[in-house]
């Protein structure tokens, strides 16, 4: 049994977060990053499954050196192996293009299970974990509560709106994007820490995953136009007094304004 | 969020597994610790003992010693442990301090290959919880006038006196009670439950709350040879456990430092005083300056005192020298925090007047400010003061 888990590393959520000269993302010196939370709670989903039986966790991550913190934190909670998939080339890609990065490596790995989580705190897109089970060609489930394995594959309970659950059985090899909170996600120990750094993390370019010219800024079909803080509005007033008070004076309002 | 003092870029001179320690305890300590602490010490003064299993998950204790179930870091890694801890409590970086340096780190030295077997990967565990009793009512910097007594009865060992101030004393397992006998101070392991052996805890401390200190007591208890540790032999033994319990303080007491200065660099920015903030005062910008220096300068020896402690080059004097100037400094911030906090520094929603009371404890414990100064002068003189 073999599992990739995909691993984004993002803005610390707490940290203060400046837009950039461009204005098309954050300013990225001096902040601290963080494996994305819902990454988390996959890899804790599969090194529970590895605690359980026999796995191999192989984690992936794309991005710049810093990446490999990210990736360090997780060999150093258990898991076994590590790929940075690190090119400058691949900058500037739309979640199509880190979906094709993350599927190469993923044909790479033939791995059984993919886990990961169901978006990202910073970009929040949701778009790479359907689109990479599509270019793999394997079954996949978003908004994971729960896997439980289940004939030849993993019965998944899904979050829909107003808490219903959905429950759909995926057969192996298949794709899993779980929703957080799904497990209590635990801390790399200090024993672990030191035992990763004997563990092997691989670093493969674009070219390497046959992705050359495919990927980056260039391939992209979307791309960034704007970042900026939302504007503060104006004209607002706060009106007060009684409830009887505030809604005569409020329907005043809108009847001066020719609403009603 | 909680990101420390980094201003002589220090991180760049960490190995990636030391500031992946340092971040992981970091993140425990805010996300377990944080919550507890402030009832733990307001109601009834405990250490919140439902946190040891997953202190011990993380590999906190023991952290720099090797095999028998540690984790083998380096000394700065454990430093920083220590650091991360402390910046929680003085009273959490105590326990570990205790588990590690006093108890573990003697039976690792001075231990049979038996004592380390049965102690050692159990304590590492966090199962078994130790204490260190070498402080006797009546000689705490002169410990070596200690009148516990172990003497020899047939193949075993007899044993009467009592210790005081002992850190996790009445949580205690195992008790490492250091006795003269005929041939000198030895180190003496004693099993919870042994018959004539008592822990008492001490009430009414001002400080350290969130910890356990006790008194134990010896009444003709009765100990095998196999519970002595072989190799001590001497005062060399018990000092040498509090030069690595210093060393550990050395650190610790930056995180506490740090801690009071980034609660109230916070607040001074955001409190308003007479038409602007706290912080845009030149009073405020005064102390703070002084404070965030401060910290750099500790930072800068306990750095350096780790290196060498890695390359075995430490001597016992420098651990001295960092101990009393970081303690001595922490204080000052914790003081200094305290007072610009204003009314706010006297209650426990900010943990200034915490860090400054359990500071006050750190300055007494494991040589005091004063007996460092004397190690100091007369590494310096050659000569011992009178």
């Amino acid at each position: 049994m073999k599992i990739l888990v995909c691993l984004k590393q993002v803005p610390h959520q707490d940290a203060r977060l400046d837009i950039d000269g461009a204005g098309t993302w954050i300013k990225e010196d001096g902040i601290k990053f963080e494996i994305n939370s819902y990454d988390t709670f996959a890899l804790e989903e599969a090194l529970r499954i590895k605690d359980a039986g026999e796995a191999e966790v192989v984690v992936v991550s794309i991005g710049p050196d810093r990446v490999t913190q990210a990736l360090r934190t997780a060999l150093g909670m258990g898991a076994d192996r590590a790929i940075h998939v690190k090119d400058a080339e691949i900058d500037g890609s739309d979640t199509l293009g880190i979906a094709k990065v993350l599927a190469a490596v993923a044909k790479e790995e033939s791995p059984d299970l993919v886990l990961m989580g169901l978006m990202s705190d910073d970009g929040n897109a949701s778009a790479v974990p359907p689109m990479m089970a599509e270019l793999m060609g394997v079954p996949s489930a978003t908004a994971v509560m729960k896997a439980t394995p289940e004939g030849d594959g993993y019965r998944c309970e899904r979050e829909l709106e107003g808490g219903a659950l959905e429950v759909v059985d995926l057969a192996k090899p298949c794709l899993i994007a779980v929703q957080s909170g799904l497990n209590q996600v635990r801390y790399a120990s200090l024993k672990g820490i030191m035992a990763a750094k004997k563990k092997p993390m691989d670093t493969k370019s674009a070219g390497d995953l046959g992705l050359s010219g495919v990927v980056g800024a260039a391939g992209a079909k979307a791309q960034i136009e704007k970042i900026y803080a939302p504007v503060r509005g104006e004209g607002a007033e706060i009106i007060e007094g009684s409830t009887d008070e505030v809604v005569t004076q409020l329907v005043g309002k809108i009847k001066e304004l020719g609403l009603l | 969020m909680f990101e420390g003092v980094d201003f002589m870029l220090l991180d760049e001179e960490l190995a990636d597994e030391e500031i992946l320690a340092r971040d992981t305890v970091r993140n425990w300590v805010t996300q377990e610790f944080m919550p507890v602490i402030q009832e733990h010490v307001r109601k009834d003064g405990s250490f919140p003992m439902e946190l040891v299993p997953g202190i011990a998950e993380l590999g906190l204790f023991g952290a720099n010693l090797h095999g028998y179930g540690c984790a083998g870091m380096s000394n700065v890694g454990y430093g920083l442990v220590m650091q991360e801890l402390e910046r929680g409590d003085s009273g959490l970086r105590s326990f570990a301090s205790v588990q590690g340096s006093l108890c573990m780190y003697p039976i690792h030295a001075f231990g049979s290959e038996a004592q380390k077997e049965k102690y050692l990967p159990a304590m590492a565990a966090g199962e078994s919880i130790g204490c260190f009793g070498l402080t006797e009512p009546d000689f705490g910097s002169f410990a070596q006038g200690m009148r516990t007594k172990a003497v020899r009865k047939g193949d075993g060992w007899i044993l009467n006196g009592t210790k005081r101030w002992i850190t996790n004393g009445s949580l205690a397992h195992v008790s490492i009670v250091w006795a003269q006998t005929e041939e000198g101070v030895r180190g003496f392991l004693i099993d919870r439950g042994t018959p004539g052996f008592e822990a008492r805890d001490i009430k009414g401390k001002f400080s350290l709350r969130g910890s356990v200190t006790s008194e134990l007591f010896l009444q003709d208890v009765e100990l095998s040879e196999e519970n002595r540790l072989p190799e001590a032999k001497g005062m060399k033994g018990p000092l040498s456990c509090l030069t690595q319990a210093r060393y550990g303080i050395a650190w610790g007491v930056i995180g506490a430092a740090m801690a009071c200065f980034d609660e109230v660099v916070e607040y001074s920015r955001e409190r308003i005083v007479q038409g602007g903030p706290l912080a845009s005062k030149q009073l405020t910008q005064a102390k703070l300056a002084d404070m965030f220096t401060e910290i750099t300068k500790a930072q800068l020896l306990a750095h350096r005192l780790g290196r060498l402690k890695d390359e075995g080059k430490l001597h016992h004097t420098m651990v001295s020298m960092a101990k009393r100037n970081n303690v001595d400094i922490a204080l000052q911030v914790a003081r200094v925090s305290r007072d610009l906090l204003g009314a706010n520094g006297i209650v426990d929603d900010y943990q200034a007047m915490r860090h400054m009371v359990n500071l006050e404890t750190v300055r007494t414990y494991e040589g005091t400010h004063d007996i460092h100064t004397l190690i100091l002068g007369e590494h310096i003189t050659k000569m011992r003061a009178l």
